[in-house]
């Protein structure tokens, strides 16, 4: 959803984080999206690619890791994934369960190059 | 040589402390404002039509209407005694919390004791975007069917309360209400829920009366 501008938003983000590393340019990207945030990897990669240009992360690699939407059982302690549309433990069946994870849309981290440093001339 | 910086921020931050400032403005002004998200045609600008009219007498009330087209919703709220702001989005398929502020800079809030703030109608997109409103509320509508739980987990699961409109057409339709209750109670146990017909005024009573509690 709004993968476009999500994806600026993501741009912003780096751009601003990287420069208060002092980066001359970022390599790699982590995020992480959940289940339930509703985020598209491959329309966010297509943004990137169509927005990053002429940017200190331009030509970085984007990483996602999807957080799938966690349950866990009220009854027995049981964590599960649900497989559609049934939300029952898998364990002892109870249909007492609660919502643990899956809304992220997160910036996890960057790799960055550091500007070079001048290098030391032997005489 | 690469150095891997540690961030862990969320990435719709901005829209995040927008609202946080919605929020301490409507606070500054004892204002309590609601956020009204659900399909299209599930009942949001009759629950306003009708909250209007039944505490209009006691409270000032204002609506912040959010629609791609059309002053249709605003002049439906205003015809009911509420001071009424259209925001038309754009295009945009959800109100975010810059357009919340812009309607908020059109509102005497000093003068204001109860927002409404009607969203797009969408089961997805509103639930990403929170505006600083004091209650997210969810009106499902028993036409639309009771797998919505399972459909639209992030909207179920964003919501403080939820309104199940049009109760007086459960004879006519399938609705299995255990089903869609399970549903529910799975992404948002003990989830406050208000059974109401806008038509028949079923229900509206324990839905004015909680409202009344929330401007008290």
């Amino acid at each position: 959803m709004h993968e476009l501008s999500v994806t600026q938003a993501l741009l912003d983000l780096v751009v601003e984080r990287a420069a208060a590393a002092q980066a001359a340019r970022v390599t790699d990207i982590y995020i992480e999206i959940g289940q339930l945030a509703s985020y598209v990897d491959e329309s966010v990669q297509f943004y990137w690619d169509l927005i990053s240009g002429g940017t200190a992360a331009e030509g970085a690699k984007l990483h996602f890791q999807r957080t799938p939407m966690s349950l866990e059982c009220t009854g027995c302690g049981t964590t599960f994934q649900p497989d559609g549309e049934t939300f029952s433990c898998p364990a002892c069946g109870s249909q007492q369960v609660q919502v643990t994870s899956g809304g992220e849309f997160l910036l996890v981290g960057l790799d960055v190059e550091k500007a070079p440093r001048a290098s030391k001339v032997e005489v | 040589m690469t150095e891997r910086i540690a961030v862990v921020e969320k990435i719709m931050g901005a829209n995040e402390r927008l609202a946080d400032q919605n929020r301490r403005r409507l606070d500054d002004s004892g204002v309590i404002a609601i956020n009204l998200m659900a399909s299209p045609g599930a009942g949001k600008t009759s629950l306003i039509e009708r909250t209007v009219t039944a505490l209009r007498p006691t409270y000032a009330i204002a609506v912040i209407d959010g629609d791609v087209a059309t002053g249709i919703d605003a002049a439906r709220a205003a015809e009911a005694g509420a001071t009424a702001v259209q925001i038309n989005t754009g295009g945009e398929c959800h109100l975010d919390a810059v357009m919340v502020q812009e309607g908020l800079d059109q509102l005497d809030l000093k003068s204001v004791d109860l927002l409404i703030i009607e969203n797009v109608g969408n089961l997805i997109c509103p639930a990403g975007f929170p505006l600083g409103a004091h209650k997210n509320i969810l009106i499902a509508s028993i036409p639309e069917g009771d797998d919505k739980p399972y459909k639209y987990p992030g909207m179920y699961k964003g919501v403080d309360t939820l309104v199940i409109n049009k109760i007086d057409l459960r004879p006519y339709v399938d609705f299995d209400m255990d089903y869609f209750q399970r549903g529910v109670e799975t992404l948002n146990p003990g989830l406050l829920t208000f059974p109401v017909s806008c038509k028949t005024g079923e229900g509206l009573v324990a839905w004015h009366t909680w409202l009344k509690t929330l401007l008290s």
